[in-house]
């Protein structure tokens, strides 16, 4: 049974047992429009939470994502090099980023979860 | 740019932008749209393909009125050589023969006036310079009361024939009065796409509808400020204030072409013959990263050796070139088209070459 958690900067990150998949919300692809080249970390990276951890341009800007969690990067979605459009046709599916071990699965537990996201959406 | 919402103003299509799902932004004290709900790849494809509608009233339209041939007194663009039904591209320069803006000025057929257009961010102090400079001999009257559209790609000149009997007649960089959806207008066959396409000034009041008559033909899609930029870049045109401003001059923008010939021979313009030498310490060039990763605006360029020459001053992604892009200025000796360079994005060299301009062909029609 994996479970989904949201960060304010607009990512989720759903763990699977050990291994947490992260990517970025419908709203962050809306709000950043065509993404044309995403930068992926490398396998054995170790990021913290919060941290910078891969890079997405859209056709006029580059914006940062973070780690939501820290952790161990154990692979990344190599597919989004060819086809970044992916982060906007499914940005909570097929258009993930990278995969981690987490360190520390409290930091995990922090986050928003599905309610809390949409409540801080409507904040926005 | 940043202002505060409150002290923004408007151009006579905002209520129009909005009933089209504009994404609106300020942009040069102006509130635009900088993309609307189609987004910025698919109507930067749509121009190259169709016809995009931009809004681009926020530019300084004027008239200059008395002896015009002393705008040569700030530009060294041919002024008095310029045939009636002609637009010319021009810089406007300082003192010193830096570049204070770009504009296009246009002699209408039968009349005396010059019918000029600035830059939306630079037009308070461009006319002020301007009236200033040439007080003693024409008199510049500001017009920013009207509207400026641009109708731009390959099915711009069959559109527009629909709302302007005979305009598809018109050849590239030609002006001519006529009507509009009814308006009157002042079209010319020029726009800042690199495709074939029309700018198309009316008063104000007639925008609203002359814009809604365009936007209702199938061919044509609003087209905001965010694809503006990158079909331009593409295009190779330099945007003011980024790709060249009054630290730059002529032979360092690459912009000598703009020079008319007998200002050349006489070297009557200021730092004549400095720039007239073209032999700049730094130039601008086109630039093509040979991956995937876009280099943006102030991304450093360094040589093969990691020694920084330069520095990038627009860049980005091309969606019809379908990579990424950039203009930047570079130590002169690595100027010439093919020289290998590095950008360095986020702290890593990223290979580059030196590019011809424009990146996509022009389509004008001459």
């Amino acid at each position: 049974m994996s479970e989904v958690r949201y960060t304010d900067q607009h990512e989720w990150i759903r763990l699977d047992g050990d291994e947490a998949t992260v990517g970025i919300t419908k709203y962050a692809a809306e709000s950043l429009g065509d993404v044309v080249f995403v930068e992926l970390p490398a396998s054995g990276k170790a990021v913290a939470a919060g941290g910078e951890a891969a890079v997405v341009e859209s056709v006029k800007a580059a914006s940062d994502i973070y780690a939501p969690a820290g952790g161990t990067v154990t692979l990344a979605n190599s597919a989004l090099e060819s086809a970044p459009s992916k982060v906007n046709e499914d940005p909570e599916g097929e258009g993930w980023f990278f995969k981690l071990k987490l360190s520390n699965k409290d930091e995990f537990a922090k986050l928003m979860d599905a309610a809390a996201y949409a409540k801080f959406l409507e904040s926005l | 740019m940043t202002s505060s919402t409150d002290t923004l103003r408007r151009t006579p299509l905002y209520a129009l932008h909005l009933e089209l799902g504009a994404k609106m932004v300020p942009f040069a004290g102006y509130e635009m749209p900088v993309q609307y709900p189609a987004g910025v790849l698919k109507e930067h494809l749509h121009t190259r393909e169709k016809a995009g509608l931009f809004d681009v009233s926020h530019m300084g339209q004027a008239f200059l009125s008395g002896d015009t041939a002393a705008l040569e007194r700030v530009t060294p663009a041919d002024v008095s050589g310029l045939k009636e039904g002609m637009q010319r591209y021009g810089l406007l320069l300082t003192d010193t023969g830096t570049i204070k803006d770009d504009f296009m000025f246009a002699r209408l057929t039968g009349e005396a006036e010059l019918y000029l257009v600035v830059n939306a961010g630079t037009k308070e102090a461009d006319f002020e310079y301007i009236a200033e400079k040439l007080k003693d001999a024409a008199t510049l009257t500001p017009r920013l009361d009207r509207a400026l559209l641009a109708l731009q790609g390959p099915k711009a000149a069959e559109v527009l024939e629909r709302h302007s009997p005979g305009i598809s007649q018109l050849t590239f960089m030609k002006i001519v009065r006529t009507t509009v959806a009814g308006a009157p207008a002042i079209i010319s066959r020029t726009g800042y796409t690199g495709e074939d396409g029309f700018e198309i000034s009316i008063e104000g009041a007639d925008a609203d509808k002359v814009a809604r008559a365009l936007l209702r033909e199938v061919e044509v899609l609003p087209i905001g400020l965010g694809a503006r930029d990158s079909l331009r870049l593409e295009a190779g045109l330099c945007l003011y204030g980024h790709d060249m401003d009054d630290m730059v001059d002529p032979a360092e923008a690459a912009l000598m072409w703009s020079i008319g010939k007998r200002r050349r021979d006489a070297k009557d313009f200021p730092a004549a013959d400095r720039i007239m030498a073209n032999n700049p310490a730094t130039k601008r060039v086109g630039i093509r990263p040979e991956g995937r990763a876009p280099a943006r605006e102030g991304t450093e360029i360094a040589d093969k050796t990691g020694r920084i020459i330069g520095k990038v001053t627009s860049g980005g992604f091309g969606p019809s070139l379908n990579a990424p892009l950039a203009m930047g200025y570079v130590e002169s000796a690595f100027a010439s088209d093919g020289t290998p360079l590095d950008l360095m994005v986020r702290g890593k060299p990223m290979p580059a070459l030196v590019t011809a301009m424009p990146f996509v062909p022009h389509t004008y029609r001459r």
